[in-house]
């Protein structure tokens, strides 16, 4: 064979330009050794052959499992050597030598077959060559085949970790090679002693990764036996009828066992019945009188005594089969005492899913909290500190956000836009308060119900107008690049930027509202008014100046709520009445009158609707739901809010 | 003894001509629609349009219930739209059970067994049910076979959602506009949760099909029409003999004590809670009748009628009207349901003023709710007002001082007697 | 004369302000007494427990012969045990007709039901015309209360507290705002009203309370400072202190 090849060779030398293949070559020598395993192609028995490329050593081994895994290797019809080739029209191949990977020459296809490993081989291949990338010198194709290995990690893959392992340099791919180690050792460790020790060094890792190796080994068959067995990988026993064993997965389970009779559906009963219709009767049974279940259940037995039909189980049969039967989860994932520390490491990590969940779901509550604040705050001022119910604020709200959008209509700068938007928002609505506040409100103090009524006149009617002029659909109002994205701190813990802008931008809210309120004359005289007009009005402050100013503030601030709850939702013309209960809702339970009050109702509100949500995550309407019932009542036992004030100043 | 003169127990009808002159149009009305009609007269009136007027009558009532609740007793109750709602939901489910029934009867009946209640019951869940994705019925359906069951939840489902609520809440003192935000934010609540997918109501889905009533398809929508049409002007003139009656004696003396000073009315040993409360209650139950009757001339009823904001709109039309006055809420009602309908149709001519053109399908709600400020801003009396100056009377002069001795309370001068 | 009501120990103080101040009162079955005080003193608070419109932090409000707590009870049941109030502003139903008015506070079952199926028989319009023979507005009947003059309207509202037929009737400033004439009337009024039942009236003119001639209290920062006789109170140093000392 040998000396025929090479004669070959010496032909093909003599009719090629620059054809010469190392036929000698230990690459070759290997490849020839196997040559009919590899021409023969099968997934069955290509084993060997792949395993001893990938252990011999060779560092050309490496770029024949490449070139093989990518079609790429070619075989010489007439001297079986190995080449790979790239294929330079439909006719022509430029081939290269394994050997020292030198190009031999162009020559026809013809004499060369293609060798077309399937996807089992390429898989086997692949695994082989992970060895050689897992050592490779550059250190992005080491990251990338521990990427690989992440993504889809296989037996074979341990013991190409272990043996690159000691010879890594790079510090970080040493613990990423070792944690991997360690994950792939919890599934296909030889050992139990080294799975164990292996699933003990994750106590608490939070990772998902780690939780996808864990689970598996508590993976469950559901069983059923007359007794439950005395055996070390028992779990739980299961009560057929309950949520984890329905009752008729149970009996489906007696019979895939043939433990039991099957049973028959009420539609195959019905067609096995029809089937059987003679002369209008049923086995005897006139068919008008099967109009119950119990009529045709008696129909199909009278079949199956008559052997038309095979006999099923009753109901009662049914029931006693069930009582008299265990069911119970065998583990099948692993030996038992590999379950006993998974359980064991996984109810670690459990414990420290659900602290991390609480945090974050207190995060999640918390900029809730914080936007039911933003769009309380103004509210807690028109109608906390004037009195004033402002049914249009949730109106107010809304312009502020079309505001916005029409700022990034003209720049389409994000953050100078949002830059300029949050002063412009103020403006507009401050200005709409104080042109409300003038044309409406000031002849209707002191008559509350017909102020929420003219409010409400005014808030269908901006909504209408908002809907004629920007469309009925969604508008978008886009956060700058900086507030995309999250901060991460662990796989469950995360919270997006823009919620912690809103968060401290309530903080700043509530900083100027205390501010403008104590430490200012406006604020000083809107107390005075508040407290008594007709007092302030004698020391010379114009209460229908500051009631202007103090409702024209109140707006503005909605304004600004607007142009952040329009950054994190949608902008529609109907986003106020969004917000508007739920707003009203932070003021009176917190108190009105109070802005602490405001902020704990906003804090009380927001973790209420998340805390909810969180015990029924599919509804958030039933969230909604749930809060709002929630607030009536506890409206009931605190009527005067959270921050009550008492005596005189609670009846003015 | 003194000569003081008394007043005389006159007959109901003599005390309160208002009243027997709303019934005499009322039945005018009835027989004049009846006989324009296509179903029994000549065809003057579309049945579409017998329809309308149908629904204005049920809208003329709830409107009187919001009348009595709002104007009379002084509670702005954002809620009464919802528990009309509830009414039509009552209602609503047992026409589409029963249709759904016979439908789901008639296709088995070709089948070779004939149906075990089993897979009657299984029909009709999966037909009412498919578009929600279930296939069994709610609990809250174990009454929808029996008519006089649902006729009973028509009454008792706003009823008791009624007392429920207004005991807690008029047991806590909530008042003014908390008790409305606290209704609104009641009203929210149920409409979300009927929004719903296994609310059990097919969610945003609603109820359909109710124009068609079980066992009578023979009959065509031209007769049926009319048969609401009495039905709703009947529960109208009851309902406003009703509210009359209630107004008038002392019990109505004391609502309109409680609207105008309650703390007073209750250091006269009245229990203002009961007080609030039984109105509440009964108005909430006037409402759901109303919108049973509703809701079959419709045909649909979904979620988004029990918004809030169809209660405020209540409240609008009871103030445009004029409150306080139970031929005020009425003719509100009318009023703005019926231009509105007018506007929002399309039938309006559009105005072209050159560089815009107002389309009032677009422009209504904003006319409307200007229009709404204006009144509760120039004309808190009202459309009723020109009643009072029609037969010139006005109220006593006060010299533009406060009325009442509590500022923040308006008190309408009283217009039934 | 046995002890109609009895307030023992009573303190109650708004966001740290003690309006009253281990406050002790009693008073008889038909007795007229004065209760006199500075502004502030906590006169109408005093009135405000009394009634239930205020809960006390602390302290016993004892009432009737079977020494009934209304500390416990709602304004309404207080008002039909029979404790009346007039309020420093006249508060009627300016809506409604003196003769509403009057059938509304005139003594009857108060439940709902009761209240709708009413039907006032001829007594009942007698005793409604008695009333209005008695606080001279007999000619008023039909008027809306809203017309009357201010001090018709402080009689129309001691006309009612006179239909409910209290035990106890406690009356705030009534002369206030009123004529020498009306005043005097207003004197007949409720010294009548003291034969057969107790009166407290709460009052500021001191020419008024001496043409009462009755037993004085005096309040001052929520307590009783001195009690006795007009002559006797106003000859207590301290009482002069407080009213013409600041």
């Amino acid at each position: 064979m040998l000396r025929f090849a090479t004669l070959f060779l010496t032909w093909l030398s003599l009719s090629g330009p620059a054809m010469a293949q190392q036929a000698d070559a230990p690459i070759q020598r290997l490849l020839q050794t196997h040559s009919d395993v590899l021409l023969e192609s099968s997934r069955r028995t290509i084993g060997p052959a792949v395993d001893a490329l990938a252990n011999s050593g060779l560092p050309e081994a490496q770029v024949v499992l490449d070139k093989w895994q990518n079609k790429e290797m070619w075989v010489d019809e007439e001297t079986g050597l190995f080449v790979y080739a790239e294929e330079i029209d439909r006719d022509t191949l430029r081939i290269y030598d394994f050997a020292d990977g030198t190009e031999i020459g162009e020559v026809p296809d013809d004499a060369f077959d293609q060798l077309k490993p399937n996807s089992g081989i390429r898989g086997l291949i692949a695994t082989a060559l992970v060895q050689f990338q897992l050592s490779d010198p550059d250190p992005d194709t080491r990251r990338r085949a521990l990427d690989a290995i992440e993504r889809g990690a296989e037996e074979s893959h341990l013991a190409a970790l272990r043996v690159s392992l000691p010879n890594e340099t790079d510090d970080t791919i040493r613990a990423r090679k070792d944690r991997l180690e360690r994950l792939l050792t919890i599934r296909y460790g030889e050992t139990d002693a080294e799975r164990i020790t292996a699933i003990q060094s994750f106590g608490g890792d939070l990772s998902v990764d780690v939780r996808a190796a864990l689970n598996p080994l508590l993976a469950v068959r559901v069983e059923a036996a007359d007794a439950l067995p005395d055996a070390p990988d028992i779990g739980r026993v299961l009560q057929p009828g309950s949520e984890a064993l329905p009752r008729d997965e149970a009996y489906e389970l007696l019979v895939g066992a043939d433990l039991a009779k099957p049973r028959i559906s009420r539609e195959d009963q019905r067609n096995a019945l029809v089937a059987n219709i003679s002369d209008g009767q049923v086995a005897g049974v006139q068919v008008a009188t099967l109009d119950s279940q119990a009529a045709r259940d008696m129909a199909y037995a009278a079949l199956a005594e008559q052997g038309t039909v095979t006999a099923v189980a009753t109901e009662a049969e049914v029931d006693d089969r069930l009582a008299s039967h265990v069911f119970y989860e065998r583990y099948i994932g692993a030996p038992p005492e590999v379950v006993a520390a998974a359980q064991l490491a996984l109810q670690a990590i459990e414990n420290k899913v659900h602290v991390n969940q609480a945090i974050d779901l207190g995060l999640d509550a918390l900029s809730l909290a914080s936007i039911y604040f933003l769009a309380a705050i103004g509210l807690a001022i028109t109608f906390g500190v004037m009195g004033v119910i402002n049914m249009a604020h949730g109106e107010f709200i809304m312009m502020g956000a079309y505001t916005g959008y029409v700022v990034q209509l003209f720049i389409p700068d994000y953050t100078l836009s949002i830059i300029v938007a949050i002063p412009l928002a103020f403006a507009v609505t401050f200005g709409a308060g104080v042109a409300m506040e003038r044309l409406v409100i000031r002849w209707l103090y002191h008559r509350p119900l017909e102020t929420l009524l003219a409010t409400f006149g005014i808030s269908i009617a901006l909504q209408q107008l908002a809907k004629n002029i920007f469309g009925t659909q969604a508008r978008p109002l886009t956060a700058p690049d900086w507030l995309d994205g999250s901060l991460v701190i662990n796989d469950i813990v995360s919270i997006s930027y823009i919620r912690i802008a809103i968060f401290v931008l309530a903080l700043l809210f509530l900083a100027l509202f205390l501010f403008v309120m104590n430490r200012t004359r406006l604020g000083l005289e809107v107390r005075a008014v508040t407290q008594n007009p007709r007092m302030a009005a004698s020391m010379g402050i114009n209460p229908d100046k500051i009631n202007m100013l103090t409702f024209g503030f109140g707006s503005g601030i909605a304004g600004i709520a607007g142009v952040a709850i329009g950054l994190y939702a949608k902008v529609t013309s109907e986003m106020g009445s969004d917000y508007i209960v739920q707003s009203f809702m932070t003021v009176v339970v917190g108190g009105v009158g109070n802005i602490w009050g405001t902020l704990l109702g906003a804090t009380m509100v927001g973790s209420l609707q998340k805390g909810i949500e969180w015990l029924n995550p599919s509804n958030t309407l039933a969230a909604q739901t749930y809060m709002i019932l929630f607030i009536i009542l506890f409206i009931q036992f605190r009527p005067k809010g959270i921050i009550a004030l008492k005596g005189r100043a609670a009846e003015a | 003894m003194t000569d003081v003169s008394l007043p005389r127990r006159e007959p109901f009808a003599l005390r309160f001509p208002s009243v027997m002159v709303f019934v005499a149009i009322l039945a005018l009305f009835t027989v004049g629609v009846t006989i324009l009609s296509e179903g029994f007269g000549i065809g003057v009136i579309s049945t579409s349009f017998v329809k309308t007027l149908g629904k204005t009558l049920c809208l003329c009532l709830v409107a009187l219930a919001m009348d009595l609740v709002w104007g009379y007793c002084g509670i702005l109750s954002l809620g009464h739209m919802a528990f009309f709602g509830l009414g039509g939901y009552a209602i609503g489910m047992w026409l589409m059970y029963a249709r759904t029934e016979i439908i789901v009867l008639e296709s088995l009946a070709a089948a070779p067994l004939p149906p075990t209640p089993q897979e009657v019951s299984d029909g009709i869940a999966s037909q009412i049910f498919g578009v929600v994705g279930a296939s069994e019925f709610p609990p809250i359906w174990a009454f929808a076979h029996s008519l006089p069951l649902q006729l009973l939840a028509v009454v008792l489902v706003p009823g008791l959602l009624a007392l429920v609520f207004g005991w807690l809440a008029f047991r806590s003192r909530v008042t003014g506009v908390y008790l409305s935000i606290l209704t609104q934010a009641m009203t929210l609540a149920l409409s979300l949760h009927l929004f719903q997918n296994d609310s059990g109501l097919r969610g945003n889905n609603g109820l359909s099909g109710l124009q068609n009533l079980p066992g009578q398809s023979d009959v065509s929508q031209d007769i049926v029409s009319l048969w609401f049409f009495w039905g709703s002007a009947l529960a109208l003139g009851l309902g406003y003999l009703l509210c009359a009656w209630i107004v008038s004696g002392k019990f109505g003396s004391v609502i309109r004590a409680i609207r105008d000073d309650e703390a007073r009315v209750r250091f006269l040993g009245y229990p203002v809670e009961a007080f609030k409360l039984a109105i509440f209650t009964v108005t909430a139950v006037i409402a759901g009748i109303a919108g049973a009757l509703y809701y079959p001339q419709a045909g649909i009823i979904n979620p988004a009628e029990l918004a809030p904001i169809a209660s405020i709109y209540l409240a609008v039309w009871v103030a445009i009207g004029g409150r306080g006055r139970l031929y005020g809420a009425v003719i509100g009602a009318a009023f703005v349901s019926l231009v509105s309908t007018w506007f929002t149709g399309g039938q309006a001519p559009d105005i072209n003023l050159g560089f815009y053109t107002i389309s009032w399908v677009d422009w209504w709600t904003v006319l409307l709710g200007l229009s709404f400020v204006c009144v509760t801003l120039y004309a808190p009396k009202g459309i009723g007002g020109l009643v009072d100056i029609l037969i010139d009377r006005k109220g006593p002069n006060r010299h533009g001082a406060d009325l009442g001795p509590d500022q923040g309370a308006l008190r309408e001068q009283e217009a039934d007697k | 004369m046995s002890t109609l009501l009895e307030v023992s120990g009573v303190s109650v103080s708004f966001d740290g302000f003690k309006a009253i101040n281990n406050l002790s009162f009693q008073i008889a079955d038909a007795e007229l007494r004065a209760v006199i005080g500075p502004n502030g003193a906590g006169k109408t608070t005093f009135m405000d427990i009394i009634t239930g419109k205020t809960r006390p932090d602390e302290g016993r409000v004892v009432y009737g012969d079977r020494g009934d707590s209304l500390l416990k009870m709602s304004e309404s049941k207080i008002a039909q045990a029979g404790i009346g109030r007039k309020f420093q502003r006249p508060t009627v139903f300016e809506d409604q007709s003196v003769f509403d008015n009057l059938m509304m506070a005139l003594k009857k079952t108060r439940g709902p039901l009761a209240v709708l199926f009413f039907k006032p028989t001829k007594d009942d319009n007698d005793k409604v015309a008695d009333l209005a023979e008695q606080i001279g507005l007999s000619g008023a009947l039909h008027r809306k209360s809203g017309e009357l003059s201010h001090g018709q309207k402080q009689w129309l509202e001691i006309g009612m507290l006179l239909a409910q037929d209290p035990r106890l009737l406690l009356v705030d400033e009534p002369a206030a705002g009123m004529t020498p004439a009306e005043r005097e009337h207003t004197t007949d009024i409720l010294r009548e009203a003291a034969k057969t039942r107790a009166v407290v009236v709460v009052e500021h003119d001191m020419e008024f309370v001496r043409r009462l001639n009755c037993k004085v209290t005096v309040l001052h920062e929520g307590s009783v400072l001195a009690e006795g006789s007009l002559d006797h109170v106003t000859k207590n140093q301290q009482v002069i202190e407080v009213y013409l000392g600041r």
